[in-house]
């Protein structure tokens, strides 16, 4: 599709402000490279995960298609769930069993919504997009409180074995697990957003563990990041199929993105991560309110 | 039951950490590899992604890319780069169905077999 190979850099009115026209290819990777190490330190930085700017970096800030975006960001998204997942198994919090049951609703919402991309229009997917940032904006403006909740597991938690321990400063301590099935759904949802946006949604994937199943912080989140790969990989083969993944375009942003998320998890300790979730959260909200713009207006 | 839902002893998820590691970091040698021949090539030329046009069938299918790469095609090293990043989660549910088959855990080998064929079938059928 589209008018052949060259020099289609005019696509109405976004365009000019970019410079990514003028660019040749060297310039071009260099610069992603160093936007998607940004994003990459930023992500790890403020725990928000990189994945979720790196399109609208590309879409907004070099113009690019927001297809050949969705497709570099979710292999970036499985470079750095995979590299985390690496340092943190060894910890003993993740919950296999839980990751492995609720894989099967993300793996297959993430097949869906890889498919859903090829169906529904870009400008639309921008403006789905841009309600995705506005809520990870949201999250990471409030604080995370632990619910202490002692109440009795889901029967069906029982059934499948789902309940488990963690080890803790005074010894193992048990969890139960609640809600099954909402939780189940969730992560459907939160699987097709992975597909659909080429994003980890780690955000969503957390909120359902934490707040809906009720597992404690360590467990949801370690647990969210295995699986953030694992889904990823649901929708990417998709996305390869669909032609959605250039080399030239998924190799700097996923370069990048590792290098900078490594670095990140490095800094972590000395960083005040306060004062930067909070930057970062601002950026990302603008940076919704821009693509739901250019999603209605068909800047994209 | 019930008590030890990880199963996995820490020599297991040493194992798991390695694994991940090192199919990180081959991808990300393969995918470096591939870039600098693919810049010292193109670098120089104009871009063009505003404007959609798929990728060609060479870039898109599992045979396509590995016989571009071997034939150090800088376009289908870098391909086969993101092809091992895209294998590594699957590896790891490979690995827990191990897990899980060594711990006689029969349900959870049927969850992670279904997780495994969901990912075999994106990865390798032909979408339309």
């Amino acid at each position: 599709m589209g008018p052949g190979p060259g020099r289609q850099y005019d696509r109405g009115r976004g365009s000019p402000r970019t410079a990514a026209g003028r660019l040749n290819i060297f310039e071009f990777t260099l610069l992603v490279w160093l936007g998607s190490l940004a994003a990459g330190l930023l992500g790890s930085l403020t725990g928000l995960g990189g994945g979720i700017v790196i399109v609208p970096l590309l879409a907004l800030g070099f113009g690019v298609d927001l297809r050949y975006a969705v497709g570099a960001s979710l292999v970036s998204v499985i470079a750095t769930s995979s590299g985390a997942a690496a340092a943190y198994v060894r910890e003993g919090f993740s919950n296999l069993r839980v990751g492995m049951f609720l894989e099967i609703a993300t793996t297959l919402g993430g097949l869906l919504g890889a498919y859903l991309a090829g169906w529904i229009g870009t400008g639309a997917i921008a403006v789905i997009f841009g309600l995705a940032l506005l809520h990870s904006a949201w999250l990471a403006g409030r604080p995370r409180h632990e619910i202490e909740d002692r109440g009795p597991p889901d029967p069906l938690a029982t059934r499948l074995r789902l309940n488990g321990t963690f080890p803790s400063l005074d010894g193992p301590r048990s969890y139960q697990v609640r809600a099954v099935k909402t939780g189940f759904t969730l992560m459907f949802g939160a699987g097709v957003l992975s597909g659909l946006l080429g994003i980890g949604s780690g955000a969503l994937k957390v909120l359902a563990m934490d707040q809906v199943m009720r597992l404690p912080f360590k467990v949801s989140t370690t647990t969210s990041n295995f699986m953030i790969g694992v889904t990823a990989a649901a929708g990417a083969g998709v996305y390869l199929k669909r032609g959605y993944i250039d080399p030239g375009l998924a190799m700097p942003v996923m370069l990048g993105v590792l290098v900078g998320a490594l670095a990140g998890s490095r800094l972590l300790m000395a960083a005040r991560t306060r004062v930067l979730r909070r930057i970062f959260s601002l950026v990302v909200a603008a940076l919704a309110v821009e693509m739901i713009y250019k999603g209605l207006t068909g800047g994209i | 039951m019930g008590s030890e839902p990880e199963t996995t002893a820490p020599r297991l998820e040493a194992a798991v950490g390695a694994l991940l590691r090192l199919g990180v970091a081959a991808a990300a040698a393969i995918v470096l590899a591939g870039a600098v021949l693919y810049l010292s090539e193109f670098g120089s030329r104009p871009l063009q992604y505003h404007t959609f046009r798929g990728e060609p069938a060479s870039l898109t299918t599992v045979p396509g890319i590995v016989v571009r790469a071997a034939r150090l095609d800088s376009r289908g090293i870098v391909q086969l780069g993101l092809l091992v990043l895209i294998a590594t989660p699957v590896a790891r549910v490979l690995f827990s169905l191990f897990v899980f088959g060594a711990g006689r855990d029969r349900a959870y080998v049927w969850v992670t077999l279904t997780v495994l064929a969901v990912l075999l079938y994106s990865l390798l059928a032909s979408h339309a």
